[in-house]
């Protein structure tokens, strides 16, 4: 596999093709990196767009902008377009990146492959968002997308969502083979895997997670396209199948797919609090034995989404004591971060602002997951407000707040150039304010009794929707001006320096102030990696 | 830190405020009572460590900052460290653990049943029935919140109880402890009364179950909490919880009632008699997906307005509404509907939106064609 991919480019030092065909027949990981990242930022945007729409309609009592059936389409629309269009390929796009170069390799292992499984995506991407012009509209069975109300009673388009989904799918799994090929036989040779830095383990383990979580989710589509089209009854209980399977098979993906959003992000925190701490990260084979047995309690929680389906009481109890068991592993990561800023030397600029918000607001998410995770109280939280906030507590200011971060830490590396600080720290403090008005008061809501998924609600909850609603426009203009800080970085930013943080560790640190087209076309040396190496 | 001191300010007040839905209802059944108290333990629990690591977080960010000289240690591992934060929190988790399972157990025992009720959800609306009574009857979002949705805020401000009310209520008789077994004739609801501590999924083609005594009269609402189609938003659930014997003399009425519609169901009726009931039903039962104009939703639901159904042979129209189309969101009104009902809105679907077919289907046609 080394030498399949190295005989392209051994003997000249070349640069990217001119033109536009250079980002469609691109096999190079900066080039494939960027056009995820890029994907990923638009596709936010479409989904924001739709969120707003959601707290528009939520603003005050009544339906004033929308029929419920439109509301539906936006929340699930949101939702996928968030977790498969949005933040998923912002972690391959950050993958993509960042991981040839923390581990010494001049490219990804399989380039062409990398290539395909970007350009499926706009396909996918593209396919979803056309349901909303058919006949009886977008899906409009949330994200989640139980049967039976998704193939008896779902309108024609969920056809096209199923293909998009098919494809989504043949993307993350091909992402996922590619960053183990490259991690495992890719890495340079004086490189063990306990010198790798922890965004390459991170994502070594979300791959494995990707790989055997997708496959479930295309069954469960393929399941649902044969109930509606080809006459079977997998999830019909006329025809002697059970609608509670289908929630046993989604959930068998969606939980690991939770981590598949969430590890990544530890590995990006657990990069930049070190740097700004001017400390080495504490605990890094703690931190390393934490994500795995996080990756592996993700494979046997999955029912903890099912509490109220009407599970035997020893199901209940099983799934309630492995949910409490994650916060174990999750705990040792918070203490680790924290131990890790613990009597160091810290400077506060936007990543590390980024980073430590994300500590915060994440753990009171874990908070919330924990509360989730009792199985008598979930009685009351299920499918309230009270999820809402949690999941996006840990989905926004924890996925979502990581991908900034990193954006935020490695732009001078991409670009060669330095963001505005001064506007980025305005941006920050923006966004953490706005994000907390805005999901704050929706734990207030769900137990005050409000379900989620709702397009109107009685008057009792106007006020909080209102806060909500408004803290939610705030967060949303946030990005225009994300939008502009990073475009002026590309544009006008100052030409930085090879290490622009002080205490970076990293191979990435010691490549040219703007990282080489091609990079580590000859693999570091062992001193090199020691120096550079999180696990000193 | 302002930041830090208004979130720690919000999240302490929470029992200050508890009486203006800021927190979970204590309800009025030892479940929800109980469920009350692990929520309010692990939210105690989740303070007390939010104020240990976060004060050790801001401590430190305060304290170990470069600006004020501090200069960087190098440590960087500590086994006994690693070894604390896991074993508390472990022993913190069973602490939690036992009090949470015994709950769990005891709301999944509905042994102790004394009387039994069956809920079955509909899109969009809530049937009850009390198999032991023989008394059934549809439960839906009542007309002046229907009326107030698209209305001003006055009329949502008058509506009674905007959104969580309904024209039939759920009546139950107080300290008694009442088995409720939950399905559904279409798509997965859920049936929740959050002062019951009951939440639920009804599931298509099977039965669960869940418990409740009662233990204060009283009116109480809730709403379907799963994602159930457009107006998932729209079936609450009311229960009056009542004497036990105010309860009898609700039973005793209701049967009265119903022997009354069944002498109804067998005498001939009028033309404007089919179509004022038929119009009634036709809102409450069919408006929601075919549209009170007739058009349903295209792409969704079909229009009544010149169908084939509804201007084509009688007998294949009492079909569909007595059995449903399979495959399709048009359920069964066989058991939701009696004869008349069905006779009246079959002959107010053939007459309105101008559909004009002028025939008339008598209670005794739905009674042959069952």
């Amino acid at each position: 596999m080394t030498t399949a991919t190295t005989t392209s480019h051994d003997d000249h030092h070349h640069g990217p093709e001119k033109g536009l065909m250079r980002w469609v027949k691109t096999t190079n990981h900066k080039d494939i990196g960027s056009l995820y990242m890029w994907f990923a930022f638009i596709m936010l945007l479409v989904g924001g767009a739709f969120a707003m729409g959601i707290r528009a309609e939520l603003l005050q009592p009544g339906l004033q902008l929308m029929e419920p059936q439109f509301f539906n389409q936006l929340t699930t629309m949101h939702g996928l377009i968030m977790v498969f269009g949005a933040i998923m390929p912002a972690f391959v796009g950050l993958g993509n990146w960042l991981i040839p170069m923390m581990v010494g390799a001049p490219d990804m292992a399989l380039p062409r492959m990398n290539n395909w499984s970007f350009w499926i995506l706009p396909f996918a991407g593209g396919i979803l968002l056309s349901t909303f012009f058919m006949e009886g509209g977008a899906p409009a069975f949330g994200w989640t997308f139980y049967a039976p109300l998704s193939t008896t009673f779902a309108p024609d388009s969920t056809d096209f969502f199923i293909f998009a989904v098919h494809l989504l799918g043949f993307s993350s799994i091909m992402g996922a083979i590619n960053i183990i090929a490259t991690v495992l036989n890719m890495r340079a040779p004086e490189m063990k895997l306990m010198d790798m830095p922890l965004f390459v383990w991170t994502w070594l383990i979300t791959s494995f997670l990707l790989i055997g979580a997708m496959p479930v989710l295309a069954g469960a589509v393929t399941m649902m396209l044969t109930d509606r089209n080809f006459g079977t009854a997998f999830f019909d209980a006329t025809g002697g199948g059970d609608p509670v399977l289908f929630q046993h098979i989604f959930w068998f993906f969606g939980h690991p797919e939770v981590y598949i959003m969430i590890l990544p992000a530890f590995g990006v925190i657990s990069h930049i609090i070190p740097t700004f701490a001017r400390k080495p990260l504490f605990g890094y084979s703690s931190m390393v034995y934490a994500t795995a047995a996080i990756a592996f309690l993700s494979y046997i929680v999955w029912a903890h989404h099912m509490f109220l389906t009407g599970m035997p009481v020893a199901a209940e109890l099983y799934f309630m004591y492995a949910t409490m068991l994650i916060s174990v592993p999750t705990g040792v990561k918070v203490f680790n971060w924290i131990s890790t800023m613990w009597r160091g030397s810290m400077t506060f600029e936007a990543p590390m602002l980024w980073a430590i918000s994300f500590v915060f607001l994440f753990t009171i998410g874990g908070f919330s997951g924990l509360m989730l995770g009792i199985a008598p109280a979930d009685i009351q939280y299920h499918d309230t407000y009270f999820v809402v906030a949690h999941f996006h507590y840990v989905l926004v200011t924890g996925a979502l707040w990581s991908i900034i971060a990193a954006t935020f830490y490695w732009l001078p590396k991409w670009t060669g150039r330095m963001y505005n600080e001064g506007l980025a720290k305005v941006h920050f403090w923006w966004a953490v304010v706005s994000v907390n008005v805005l999901f704050f008061p929706q734990h207030f809501l769900g137990l005050a009794g409000m379900p989620r998924r709702i397009p109107d609600y009685s008057l009792q909850f106007a006020d909080f929707n209102l806060i909500s609603s408004i803290g939610g426009f705030a967060f949303g203009a946030s990005f225009i001006l994300l939008t502009y800080i990073v475009i002026d970085c590309i544009r006008n930013g100052k030409p930085t320096t090879a290490r622009p943080w002080e205490g970076a560790k990293g191979l990435e640190w010691t490549l040219e102030p703007k990282a080489q087209y091609h990079s580590f076309n000859t693999p570091p040396s062992r001193k090199l990696i020691e120096a550079e190496s999180q696990n000193s | 830190m302002r930041k830090l001191t208004a979130v720690f300010g919000l999240l302490l007040s929470f029992n200050v405020f508890a009486e203006y839905g800021l927190n979970m209802t204590e309800g009025v059944t030892s479940i929800s009572r109980d469920i009350y108290g692990l929520h309010m333990m692990v939210f105690w629990v989740s303070v007390a460590i939010a104020i240990v690591v976060f004060g050790a977080m801001f401590y430190s960010m305060f304290t170990h900052r470069k600006s004020k000289g501090a200069v960087a240690a190098n440590f960087h591992e500590s086994t006994k460290a690693e070894l604390i934060w896991t074993i508390v929190p472990m022993i913190i988790l069973i602490g939690m653990a036992f009090p949470a399972s015994k709950t769990l157990i005891d709301l999944e025992d509905t042994s102790k049943a004394q009387m039994t009720v069956k809920i079955t959800g509909h899109q969009w609306k809530w049937q009850y029935d009390y198999p032991e009574e023989g008394i059934s009857f549809i439960s839906n979002l009542s007309q002046d919140s229907k009326d107030a949705v698209n209305g001003t805020d006055a009329e949502r401000e008058n509506a009674d109880n905007y959104l969580l009310d309904v024209d039939n209520h759920l009546v139950l008789p107080v300290d008694t402890a009442i088995r409720f077994l939950i399905t559904s004739n279409d798509v997965i609801h859920n049936w929740w009364v959050p002062d019951f501590g009951v939440k639920q999924d009804a599931n298509p083609g099977f039965i669960n179950d869940a418990w409740a005594k009662i233990e204060k009269i009283g009116t109480y609402r809730g709403q379907c909490a799963e994602l159930c189609g457009k107006d998932h938003g729209f079936m609450p659930i009311v229960v009056d919880v009542v004497s036990k014997a105010d309860y009898k003399k609700w039973v005793a009425k209701q049967q009265a009632a119903k022997a009354a519609t069944l002498a109804k169901s067998s005498k001939t009726w009028s033309e404007d008699e089919l179509i004022t009931l038929g119009q009634k039903v036709y809102n409450t039962s069919c408006s929601s997906c075919h549209g009170v104009t007739g058009k349903g939703v295209p792409g969704a639901f079909p229009a009544l307005k010149g169908s084939p159904i509804a201007t084509g042979p009688i007998e294949e129209h009492m079909s569909i509404v007595l059995h449903g189309k399979a495959g399709t969101a048009m359920a069964a009104y066989k058991n939701m509907l009696n004869d008349a009902d069905i006779a009246a809105v079959i002959t107010f679907e053939r007459t309105a939106f101008g559909n004009q077919m002028g025939d008339l289907v008598q209670p005794s046609d739905v009674k042959s064609a069952r």
